[in-house]
């Protein structure tokens, strides 16, 4: 079966100074696939490149199409999410405009398809519902980044990539956050999920890579990585919670 | 000062003043979806109000030539830039858009031109000949620059406007022009009468407004520029083209424009270059409000246009020293509060 998304060789620079080198990864249909690393090692840039934010080197293919040409917006036409580092939410606009703007790609479908839509997402995040007329700016954390998925998942997308998630939540959100993604995977929806949380992420996902200063180092099952020695010293010895 | 010379400028200033409200509203909405200080504004006034003179006089304005030639480079334009992602649909989308429209508009002139078929279909004409010029503008000059700065696209608008106000000298001559309004009739109150023309102008400015603001706060595409504008990233994410908004902001403005200039000609004598200085008086009230409130550069306008009517009373030498000079105190005081339009990335 062809994975719904595969980077072979992929290489990402900002004005010439290399960010991510030579990262080849896939994501298999209906999975959970994580990238883990620390601050810095080039986790942002290669989803950014994956979605078209930021040109690449290599080849990024999804569902077997080569993406070479396609600018973001055809990215999310064609069925990926991404659910940036720093949200992008429409601050000024309300929460339920927030959600139906995440369903522009279905516009076609009408107003009548986006609201049972809104429906789905607000059962998976009630506290949605209950601020739908408020403007996303006065949302707290937890609530922009249940947002900012909302958003994300009201385009029905094959593939949706989170960009640390759980940065900078209390850890009961963060439980809920994780909690959402587990949900999520009975949807079929494959999931990228990027964290420096790397327990919490090794444990909700299938597979992990580990990047470090770009370069993919590790990488095998998620159950696996869990109990590899260097990633334990690394990322869930002592001091990392 | 007698009470019906104030209501009398007073009633001159509202005119005056919708139109600015409409030129300020279509720059504010040009520049928080696009970033483009849309200097060529005052052009669009111009082409309309002669387009509109010329149809009213049966003759065939030149500047349908103009959009022919325009349609034509911004074909050229968006086949480059999308060579190599142009499915059937958005090829023929691309042909109909740009050479369609002007070649339905060039026939239409060429029938109806010398019937003078009557005012309202006249200026619908007129329109359809101006407002697309916008959309290829942006096409061939500002969507190739769109990750450029500000300044940049500041540069490229005023070289937009430079070009348009040469042509219209090309196209409409020296000049002056004026035409039919869209009603002779007038209205008596006590010892105001307030021109039919006037009225329409009130009128429709508060139609088009209401309809702008119904378009921005319940229409999904409305909503979409709304978030290009707010957040430009994050519209991108959701898939909303910064191209097409763009787009449909740079329709909105030359419609805006166009409707303006055949909105005043009957009342006024216009020249190829008189828009300019409209358009600038458009410009002040959108900057007093910011480059960012519509409510707030709607009502700047009308203050703009009573300040216009009453310094052209006292002292009507210095009106346009006075109109610009009120910019001034407005920007000490924007600067002193910190509030500047800033450039985000
Ligand atoms: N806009 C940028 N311009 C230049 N360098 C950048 C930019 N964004 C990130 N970098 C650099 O690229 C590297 C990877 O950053 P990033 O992808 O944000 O890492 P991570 O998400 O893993 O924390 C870092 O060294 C960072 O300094
Ligand atoms: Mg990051």
């Amino acid at each position: 079966m062809t994975p719904v998304l595969e980077l072979q060789n992929v290489s990402v620079a900002y004005g010439g100074i290399p960010a991510v080198t030579g990262v080849s990864l896939r994501v298999a249909a209906g999975s959970i696939v994580t990238v883990i690393g620390p601050n810095g090692a080039g986790k942002s840039t290669l989803l950014n490149a994956v979605m078209g934010v930021l040109p690449a080197q290599g080849s990024i293919r999804f569902n077997g199409r080569d993406l070479r040409d396609a600018g973001v917006e055809a990215r999310v036409q064609a069925g990926m999410s991404l659910v940036p580092e720093l949200r992008e939410l429409f601050a000024s606009m309300s929460v339920e405009d927030n959600l139906r703007l995440g369903a522009f790609r279905h516009r076609a479908e009408g107003r009548a398809a986006a609201t049972r839509g809104l429906d789905a997402i607000f059962a998976l995040f009630p506290r949605l519902q209950e601020r739908r007329r408020q403007k996303a700016a006065t949302l707290s954390g937890g609530e922009r980044q249940m947002l900012a998925m909302g958003r994300a998942l009201m385009a029905r997308p094959a593939l949706l990539m989170l960009d640390e998630p759980s940065l900078g939540l209390a850890p009961l959100i963060v439980r809920d956050i994780f909690h959402t993604i587990t949900e999520l995977r009975r949807t079929g929806v494959a999931i990228l999920l990027i964290e420096q949380n790397a327990r919490a992420a090794l444990q909700v996902s299938d597979h992990g890579y580990v990047l470090e200063t770009g370069r993919v180092t590790l990488q095998g099952p998620s159950s696996d990585l869990a109990a590899d020695k260097r990633i334990v010293e690394l990322y869930l010895g002592h001091g990392t919670q | 000062m007698d009470p019906t010379i104030t209501l009398i400028l007073l009633q001159d200033g509202i005119v005056n003043g919708a139109i600015y409200a409409l030129l300020a509203l279509s720059l504010v909405l040009v520049f928080a979806v696009t970033r483009v200080v849309f200097i060529p504004q005052g052009e669009f006034v111009a082409y309309g109000a002669l387009t509109y003179a010329a149809l009213d006089a049966g003759q065939m304005p030149g500047s349908v030539w103009l959009l022919c030639a325009l349609g034509a480079a911004a074909c050229g334009a968006s086949l480059w830039t999308q060579r190599r992602m142009l499915p059937p649909r958005a090829l023929a989308r691309l042909l109909a858009g740009t050479l369609g429209i002007p070649l339905a508009a060039l026939l239409l002139t060429r029938e109806l031109a010398p019937l003078r078929p009557g005012v309202l279909v006249q200026a619908l004409l007129a329109l359809l000949i101006v407002t697309p010029m916008a959309p290829y503008l942006y096409r061939v000059a500002f969507r190739p620059l769109a990750q450029a700065s500000v300044l940049v696209l500041l540069i490229a608008a005023v070289g937009v406007h430079l070009a348009m106000g040469g042509m219209g000298l090309v196209l409409f001559g020296p000049e002056g022009s004026r035409a039919a309004g869209f009603s002779d009739g007038s209205l008596d109150l006590g010892s105001l009468t307030v021109p039919g023309q006037s009225l329409w102008i009130v009128g429709l400015t508060l139609a088009l407004m209401l309809g702008l603001y119904g378009f921005f706060e319940f229409t999904l595409y409305g909503k979409a520029l709304r978030a290009t504008a707010v957040n430009r990233l994050g519209a991108r994410l959701v898939g909303i083209g910064t191209a097409q908004s763009g787009e449909i902001a740079f329709s909105l403005a030359g419609l805006i424009g166009a409707l303006s200039g055949i909105l005043i000609v009957p009342l006024t004598t216009v020249y190829y270059d008189t828009g300019f200085i409209i358009g600038l008086k458009g410009f002040t009230a959108a900057i007093i409000g910011g480059m960012a409130s519509y409510p707030g550069a709607a009502l700047a306008a009308l203050a703009v246009g009573v300040l216009e009517s009453f310094s052209s009373f006292w002292a009507s030498a210095f009106k346009e020293v006075i109109v610009f000079t009120a910019i001034i105190p407005v920007l000490l005081w924007r600067s002193l509060r910190g509030g500047v339009v800033e450039d985000e990335e």
